[in-house]
């Protein structure tokens, strides 16, 4: 059981989000995590589905997938060089005593505050799901009020240079965000 | 000059060369009936159930290959479309469905005689529209029927508010539709075709395994072309029948769960398995891990998705069958497959489909009815078999032959005699009881003048008996052969093999009506057949009717199973022999 990206490029047509996911349930498949939004030509959406499964399932997937008449493009961005980013919206438990040390480590994070109240701290998260997961691991033992997460969103990389590491796997970027953080703290 | 949508919608179906409809009234379609009724180029077929509306489109396209068009109210009309719709997509059938909808405004208020239709067949269509604006019903209606006829065909459904009916547009009817995310590739991969070719010359044990996408690409020809090029035997599946001449002596017939003993065991044997548009079914490949273990295996399929999906194949060819046999024929050179051959004849020799006419099958009387005659209580009850053999015989296998779902659908498959495409008209992908008299009706509409046979059971029958009255109105002279074993007979077979003769809930013998009388009910015409040497008069007396259904009764044994079998997961070397 491998994790897959899947990226589809659809018609922005009522439906459609209905369709696709149907084909999911419809087939016992899961989807872990979906996102949509308007795509770069007006009319089309952008759709980002993280699901899993054996080899044969996700190709099965895929196939179905390309068959909805209302998708113009199916990827499956698994085994290629990709850039994958999530948002978080974490709404924290904060009181005068336990302000500043959320603020650090929302620093730490190259997290955003967006909203404060006497009783919370609102933080905007970016990055791919472990990061999301690591800050709200830290975030958790304060107390987290709500969470919304807008589930993967990515795109293929188009430069390709000779000795960068390709397929690139996921993590490494977040590996990589670590190693920075990291270094700024020593 | 505008046209109403109705009027929009009448003109896009005659642009499409549509002049029959099945469909029944309601009230949020009333301005589409009332356009209808003034166009005397479409004719309307008034059924008696929606079900019935979408079996007969159902079988009027699997006998021409034109989509069928079917036409039901909102709610409950739509509703009673499902099961038609949902039978037509598993056998790939184009067919277009117009559900009326409550007017656009109350979508999704629970208006009366609302029902969320795209939502309801959504998956069981190929696609589906909800117009919500009068100028688009042209252009939706020309997607509609490109989408249902090419590529692997399929039922669309258009949901069709009442006031998208009622008001009015330009009308302008779109050549041929480009929609974007659809492009069919009809052409396979000539470095594939290629490799096949090779494949097919090399083997020494090929089968060809022929299924129903033969018959919807219109490749008999050519299927009859390669195997005797290839010098190669051929299968086929229950949907796949009449794609290659059962009289031909390189046919091995049916294989699957109730196919021959010789085809399912060449399947075994062979080193080469060419799957011509047929889709690794279950009812065909049993067990998965014992299916074909030695063979080699080319499938060519339109569908990218039927590849790989229940067994991975060495070489997969996406297209149209007859487009890629077309160029694979000529590559293809005579294999050396002679004492394969000779193998399968003394195979076919030693294991034929057979029946034991001498066999006991049930020896109290004829099925325990007191209002029959019981001269020789030993004589045994007629047998569904011979009695498929003498239609057979009286129709000169040239019949369309419809069939419902059940042990029936079995014996029609294996004892008709299929030669010529199109002939076979049954449900296979969803197997629906209740589809033969309404799919039959659809296929006589078609061909007025054709033997049309519809080979039912009492189970079946009854699920859509209320289109006799459609049959009647329309002057069909369809015969119904009805074998009546008083029982839910499949059913009853696997209680019988696998439950130890648990028989539950499939006895239906003390409260089924007289069919006979039933059929008078209707005006038709019934007749009641107890004994081997009352049918064939019995027959030719029906043959002989031309103005009106003929339902025949056959009074056949109770408890005959349909063999071989093998049953549901099993391999093919544990097929069970009568
Ligand atoms: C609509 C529907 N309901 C239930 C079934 C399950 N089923 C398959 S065969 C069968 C019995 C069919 O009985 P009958 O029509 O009398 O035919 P026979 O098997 O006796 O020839 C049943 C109930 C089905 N295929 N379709």
């Amino acid at each position: 059981m491998r994790r897959h990206t899947i990226s589809l490029l659809v018609e922005n047509r009522f439906g459609v989000l209905a369709r696709i996911a149907g084909l999911f349930s419809g087939r016992g498949f899961n989807i872990d995590s979906i996102s949509v939004g308007e795509g770069a030509e007006p009319g089309t959406s952008r759709i980002t589905i993280l699901t899993q499964g054996d080899e044969m399932i996700v190709e099965q997937i895929i196939k179905q997938l390309n068959r909805v008449i209302d998708v113009l493009r199916v990827v499956d961005l698994t085994d290629h060089s990709f850039i994958n980013r999530e948002l978080a919206l974490i709404k924290v438990n904060a009181n005068q005593a336990n302000r500043q040390e959320i603020v650090q480590i929302s620093e730490i994070f190259r997290a955003k505050i967006v909203d404060i109240s006497p009783k919370t701290l609102t933080i905007e998260a970016t990055g791919n799901e472990d990061k999301i997961d690591a800050i709200m691991g830290m975030l958790r033992p304060f107390g987290l009020r709500e969470v919304a997460r807008t589930g993967r969103v990515a795109l293929a990389r188009d430069f390709k240079s000779k000795d960068a590491p390709s397929p690139e796997a996921p993590e490494s970027v977040w590996e990589k965000e670590r190693k920075e953080i990291t270094a700024d703290l020593a | 000059m505008e046209l109403t949508g109705a009027e929009i919608l009448t003109e896009s179906l005659k642009r499409e060369g549509v002049d029959l409809v099945f469909g029944y009234p309601g009230g949020v379609v009333i301005p589409l009936y009332d356009v209808l009724q003034r166009t005397p180029e479409i004719r309307h077929v008034l059924v008696r159930h929606e079900q019935g509306a979408t079996h007969m489109a159902d079988g009027y396209a699997r006998a021409t290959g034109k989509p069928g068009v079917v036409i039901a109210s909102s709610g409950p009309g739509a509703t009673n479309t499902v099961t038609g719709i949902a039978t037509a997509y598993m056998d790939s059938i184009p067919m277009v469905v117009f559900t009326g909808q409550v007017p656009v405004h109350l979508i999704g208020n629970d208006a009366f005689q609302e029902s969320d239709t795209v939502g309801i067949t959504r998956p069981i269509t190929k696609h589906n529209f909800l117009i919500k604006e009068t100028e688009d019903v042209a252009q939706v209606i020309a997607e509609a029927f490109f989408i249902a006829t090419t590529g692997r065909p399929g039922p669309v459904l258009i949901d069709l508010p009442k006031d998208v009916q009622v008001g009015t547009a330009k009308f302008e009817y779109p050549e041929r539709p480009q929609i974007r995310g659809y492009k069919p590739n009809y052409d396979g991969h000539p470095g594939q075709i290629k490799k096949a070719a090779e494949m097919i010359t090399a083997a020494k044990k090929p089968v060809l395994y022929v299924g129903g996408g033969a018959i919807i690409s219109g490749a008999a020809e050519e299927i009859q072309q390669l195997a005797v090029k290839a010098a190669a035997p051929v299968t086929t599946t229950l949907m796949g029948l009449g794609a290659f001449p059962e009289s031909h002596e390189l046919s091995m017939k049916m294989l699957g769960m109730h196919g021959t003993w010789f085809a399912n065991t060449a399947v075994m044997e062979c080193d080469l398995l060419v799957n011509i548009g047929a889709r690794f079914d279950d009812r065909v490949t049993g067990n998965l891990d014992e299916f074909s273990q030695n063979s080699k295996k080319i499938h060519i399929d339109i569908d990218p998705s039927s590849m790989n999906k229940n067994v991975i194949v060495d070489l997969p060819i996406v297209g149209d069958v007859k487009h890629v046999l077309k160029q694979l024929i000529p590559l293809v050179e005579r294999a050396d497959t002679e004492d394969w051959l000779k193998r399968i004849n003394n195979w076919k020799q030693e294991h034929p489909l057979t029946y034991d006419s001498t066999d006991s099958v049930h020896e109290e009387g004829l099925n325990g009815r007191d209002d029959q005659p019981v001269e020789t209580p030993k004589k045994l009850p007629l047998r569904a078999q011979y009695v498929l053999e003498k239609v057979g015989e009286a129709t000169k296998g040239e019949a369309y032959v419809v069939t419902d779902v059940g042990q029936h659908q079995m014996w029609a498959a294996q004892w008709y005699g299929f030669n010529r495409p199109r002939t076979m008209i049954t449900s296979g992908g969803l197997g629906t009881m209740g589809f033969g008299l309404p799919a039959g009706i659809g296929v006589q509409m078609a061909y007025p003048d054709a033997d049309v046979v519809v080979i039912t059971g009492d189970g079946s029958i009854q699920m859509n008996i209320q289109e006799m009255a459609t049959a009647m109105a329309c002057k069909l002279p369809l015969k119904i052969i009805l074998l009546n074993n008083g029982f839910l007979g499949m059913v009853r077979q696997w209680q019988d093999l696998f439950y130890a003769k648990r028989y539950s809930a499939v006895d239906l013998k003390e409260t089924n009506p007289d069919f006979v009388k039933l059929a008078e009910a209707f005006g038709a015409v019934g007749i009641r057949v107890f004994r081997d040497e009352d049918v064939e008069d019995a027959l030719s007396e029906a043959m002989a009717i031309n103005d009106r259904p003929v339902l025949m009764d056959f009074v056949i044994a109770e408890e005959d199973n349909v063999y071989p079998m093998i049953p549901a997961g099993a391999a093919s070397h544990e097929m069970i022999e009568e």
